[in-house]
């Protein structure tokens, strides 16, 4: 089996981070004061993160019980096959833009791990997909994903390492290089995926241009509009990561959704007691003239709870 | 399997796990730093790898007379004229500090052939592909604002509402409303669908990506999701 490439830039890129964390931590304990060692002040976020993994442990632990959580259909991510087998059909390449960051952005990590989804298809179909990145980082990473999905569908020969190009880490001069390619290759399926700033719009006119499928998922809100506008499909915010585990179907992945959904719905009863005690805090603050404590002190440890730093009950 | 990923995996577990210690406890408060400068380290590093495969693509593309060739020519002259001039600081003075040594000064420094390429190619070139947004912004918003339907036509009016509320037009046509009617300018009308409807839009959002993002994290941090160091799932 051939090893894959990037390897060794993962276990390069760990183990500097972790020798530069041994040494950090070694001149920080000479230097600890009479400050207390936790930050105090962090911890409703510590228990948001604690809750989330003991819910995330929870419901891997029940899908692997033979209780897989039912997903909603999510139309994008329905419409991968159909843009994947539409290029087949057309003998034209499928582009895969990972967005413009690097690999410390979560965003890079989600749209790599999209484009190993994407690339099995590929592979499947017997398609060409072509990935230009800004960052080498993430074209080495890239590189791996692919050659592995491609093992995975069984089609190594199906590889094409010469397809994943770094372009430049230039912002635009990136973006003129994928709208050139875009108007000359015209590609049938344009999949974005990852972080994006002004380019989103530049990627997703031209794609709409030329005629392709265009399925778009970010987490910069002010870039959804501009793809919701431009593009046949666009994964939402939390879409957007929720993508490689619904496209995986694999029972520890989907449990991690469910983890997700109930903390949504755990910020959505905090965000409506909060609204309806500061509510109530300041009706009857009007009407009597004197303000509620018992009320205003709930919705002040609402807000805390939520976060809010600058939170009082003043 | 053992090297290529039982130990990056629980290498970047560790790392991971100390970002998020390094968040809550003080004596490894500067972990963060630590990191991101590793990490810029190793990425100074693969950038070798990135300019090969620069090189080599379009020194193919070049060779197999593909479409659009002559832009591959380009590129690599200007890699190569930028780099040479970068790297070896071609026209850079001697810094004030140490007039006698050549190569002191900084080739960034505007009066330098480095500096010149970037103050007369590279701006006017990023320029003008920033500018080219505001004809998309036109294309996209002309078959946005299509009132194909009811949530098309809202989207459309809210939009008119948007550009003619943040113009001096709101307040021409909508300035002459009366006091007790001052919240059906168009002005106010437009400060209230961006401070009420916009922002609570946003919020969902931007709260639904949080979840999205520590959700995403622990599935890597537990070594739930490896798909990110290639193939599908657990891998």
């Amino acid at each position: 089996m051939p090893r894959p490439r990037g390897c060794r830039w993962w276990t390069a890129v760990a183990l500097g981070a972790l020798l530069g964390a041994a040494r950090s931590a070694m001149a920080a304990s000479d230097a600890v004061d009479a400050e207390p060692v936790f930050m105090q002040e962090r911890l409703p976020l510590l228990t948001w993160i604690v809750c989330i993994a003991g819910a995330t442990a929870f419901f891997v632990w029940r899908s692997r019980r033979g209780k897989p959580p039912t997903i909603r259909r999510i139309a994008a991510l329905e419409a991968v096959d159909e843009a994947i087998g539409r290029a087949t059909e057309m003998g034209r390449p499928v582009l895969f833009i990972p967005g413009i960051q690097d690999m410390d952005n979560i965003q890079t990590v989600a749209g790599i791990t999209m484009l190993g989804r994407v690339a099995r298809t590929v592979a499947e179909y017997d398609a060409v997909v072509e990935v230009p990145t800004s960052r080498s980082l993430v074209m080495e990473a890239a590189r791996e994903a692919v050659q592995a999905s491609c093992l995975a569908a069984g089609r190594p020969d199906a590889y094409q390492p010469d397809r994943i190009n770094y372009i430049s880490d230039e912002q635009f001069a990136y973006t003129a290089w994928v709208g050139g390619a875009m108007t000359r290759e015209k590609p049938a399926a344009c999949f974005y995926m990852g972080c994006f700033f002004a380019e989103s719009l530049i990627f997703a006119e031209t794609g709409n241009a030329i005629g392709a499928i265009q399925i778009a998922g970010t987490a910069e809100s002010s870039q959804l509009p501009f793809f919701v506008a431009a593009c046949d499909y666009t994964l939402i915010g939390e879409e957007f990561f929720a993508a490689s585990a619904y496209l995986s179907g694999e029972p520890d992945l989907l449990g991690t959704l469910q983890a997700q959904d109930a903390g949504k719905l755990a910020v959505m009863t905090m965000v409506v007691a909060g609204a309806v005690t500061a509510t109530l805090a300041l009706v009857l603050a009007w009407k009597d003239g004197e303000p509620w404590p018992v009320l205003q002190d709930a919705s002040a440890l609402l807000q805390r709870a939520m976060g809010f730093q600058g939170a009082s009950s003043d | 399997m053992l090297l290529q990923r039982t130990i990056p995996l629980w290498i970047a577990i560790a790392a991971g796990f100390l970002m998020l210690a390094s968040s809550f406890l003080r004596p490894t408060q500067g972990l963060g730093e630590d990191f991101a400068n590793a990490f810029s380290v190793i990425a100074a590093i693969a950038f070798v790898l990135g300019a090969g495969s620069l090189l080599k693509a379009n020194l193919a593309k070049v060779s197999r007379r593909d479409a659009g060739w002559g832009f591959a020519v380009v590129t690599l002259a200007a890699f190569l004229i930028t780099l040479t001039v970068g790297l070896f600081k071609v026209g850079v003075h001697p810094s004030p500090e140490f007039p006698t040594a050549p190569f002191s000064g900084s080739q960034q420094a505007a009066d330098t052939p480095f500096g010149w390429l970037y103050e007369y190619v590279m701006v006017p070139l990023t320029s003008t592909m920033f500018a080219l947004l505001a004809f998309f912004v036109a294309s996209a918003a002309f078959r946005a604002f299509r009132a194909k339907n009811a949530a098309a036509v809202l989207l459309l009016v809210t939009a008119f509402i948007m550009l003619l509320g943040r113009t001096f037009a709101g307040v021409v046509l909508t300035g002459w409303l009366p006091d007790w009617a001052s919240g059906l300018r168009l002005e106010n009308l437009s400060v209230f669908v961006m401070q009420v409807f916009n922002t609570a839009g946003n919020r969902a959002i931007i709260i639904g990506i949080a979840l999205g993002v520590a959700a995403t994290s622990l599935r890597i941090l537990l070594g739930v999701d490896r798909s990110w160091m290639g193939g599908g799932g657990r891998g």
